[in-house]
């Protein structure tokens, strides 16, 4: 099963865990935030994991996410 | 602040004046007596025939009058078959700086806008409404809560709609801020989902619509979803109202067709001959050089092919002879400068690109801002609680490619002297968000 990897932005400190974590599906950009790749492929599930375990701030976590009525 | 409305609007399209036609010279608000005597009274539906202003709504085409654009009874229907009792939240802020037409159409025809809050409350069955309004503005709030207490002693509404007073602040009037205030907290975009229609005020399903666009439900609901669209061009339906500024003669609010041909609703306002370029949508919009856009209708499937859209209804031409990227600069700085600093890419991106445009603009180069700007640009968008570096990102996108010969110049070490085109705007400086 395929997961989305969630990110709360305005939770988001930018102390990089995540991207040492899962470089596969995050890399910072220059200030240290996070570019996110969210489709997370079932071989990468236990990792993704251990980047959301680890966010310090709290601002990471995985869900299977239809979301519907897009604004805009 | 000046609103044409004599002869303006109507003379311009026949039978266009709609929302403005209480609209009096003086600028004094309707009363309730001449507001009904205008549109005659309020609809009273009761039971089920309330939900049927969903049809009708829907019928009539009418989208969100507040920059988005989205189909108004899609959301009503989410609302209205939420879990919980609906909340309706009028979102009369107005915070695009170069937006004047829901302070022009809440100071002249209150009536109306707390007309559609009360039939559009009905429908949903809502049983709260709120109207937000910028703190700063006492005026308005002054007129408004005339109005309500008018309406209040004529026993007019089921729900009683509260007026409040909130912090002034660009993002302050995004739909998740206004939730997340009236909740008790900042006014503040939240990270979604939830989004309010889902889970909004007191964790209910919250209704959030621009004043505008609850003004056209009020006459929807009188008139029907057929006689909205008796006005509209080319696809679009009902009537809009516009706010053009910049290098026109006649600056102001303008009630026109959804879908009028852009040039022809710049020239209602008297458009400097000489001016070349244009802000479609505002702050939160895009430039564009007059050609290419001139004979595009004023409407979101008309201007898509350019990638713009008319947002909340705002033009604003540049002066001949001014440089649009010294413009853009400027506002992306007013962007910047307005972030909520709750994300990252939000907090630390915009003021970067704005110097970067700025220093590009100015002709003085430190690297090489262009080169930034390019690579910058496309990393911020989609990265922010809410869509503000992203409306910034694609405002100033919009510039390099408008003024794609000038950012080379500039680039090369060639500055301009152009006047400066857009008025500066600071922010509004009211510190606090709660």
């Amino acid at each position: 099963m395929t997961q989305k990897m969630l990110i709360d932005r305005t939770a988001c400190t930018g102390h990089g865990l995540c991207a040492d974590l899962l470089p596969e599906l995050i890399e910072l950009d220059e200030w240290g935030y996070p570019i996110i790749i969210d489709t997370v492929p079932s071989g990468l599930t236990a990792h993704a994991r251990r980047a959301v375990t680890a966010c310090p701030a709290l601002a990471l976590r995985l869900a299977r996410a239809p979301r519907q009525y897009e604004h805009r | 602040m000046t609103y044409h409305h004599d002869g303006s609007p109507r003379a311009h399209g026949a039978g266009t004046g709609r929302l403005t036609s209480s609209w009096q010279a003086s600028g004094a608000p309707a009363t309730l007596r001449e507001h009904t005597a205008c549109y005659g009274p309020l609809p009273q539906a009761t039971g089920r025939a309330r939900r049927e202003l969903i049809d009708q709504v829907a019928a009539a085409g009418l989208t969100g009058r507040g920059g988005a654009g989205f189909p108004t009874a899609t959301k009503m229907r989410a609302v209205a078959s939420g879990r919980g009792r609906p909340v309706i939240v009028a979102n009369g802020m107005e915070s695009e700086p170069a937006s004047e037409k829901d302070q022009a159409l809440l100071a002249r025809s209150p009536h109306l806008v707390l007309d559609g809050i009360s039939l559009a409350a009905d429908a949903i069955g809502a049983t709260e409404a709120h109207l937000c309004l910028a703190r700063t503005r006492d005026w308005l709030i002054d007129t408004v809560a005339a109005a309500t207490a008018e309406r209040h002693r004529a026993g007019l509404d089921r729900v009683a709609v509260t007026v409040h007073a909130m912090p002034h602040h660009y993002v302050s009037s995004e739909e998740t801020a206004l939730v997340r205030w009236l909740n008790g907290g900042e006014a503040k975009p939240a990270n979604t989902p939830p989004r309010p229609f889902e889970r909004g005020v007191g964790k209910r399903p919250t209704l959030v619509d621009n004043v505008e666009t609850l003004a056209h439900v009020a006459l929807i609901g009188r008139y029907g979803g057929a006689w909205f669209r008796r006005a509209g061009r080319a696809g679009a339906t009902g009537t809009m109202l516009a706010t053009v500024t910049g290098a026109v003669c006649r600056p102001g609010v303008y009630e026109v067709e959804a879908g009028t041909r852009t040039g022809d609703v710049l020239s209602m306002a008297g458009l400097d001959g000489g001016s070349e370029a244009v802000l479609i949508g505002g702050y939160f919009g895009t430039w564009h050089n007059l050609p290419t856009v001139a004979d595009l209708p004023l409407s979101a499937g008309g201007l898509r092919q350019v990638g713009s859209s008319p947002g909340a209804g705002v033009l604003v031409a540049l002066p001949a002879g001014a440089c649009g990227l010294a413009g853009a600069a400027k506002v992306l700085r007013y962007l910047a400068s307005e972030s909520a600093q709750q994300c990252g890419p939000c907090k630390f991106g915009l003021p970067a690109i704005a110097d970067d445009l700025t220093q590009l603009a100015a002709g003085r180069p430190d690297g090489d801002p262009l080169a930034r700007l390019h690579r910058r640009l496309p990393v911020l968008v989609g990265r922010g609680a809410c869509r503000h570096p992203d409306g910034a990102v694609r405002m100033a996108a919009s510039a390099l490619a408008s003024f794609a010969a000038d950012a080379q110049s500039h680039a090369q070490g060639r500055p301009c002297a152009a006047r400066q085109p857009v008025a500066a705007q600071s922010g509004f400086a009211v510190g606090d968000w709660r």
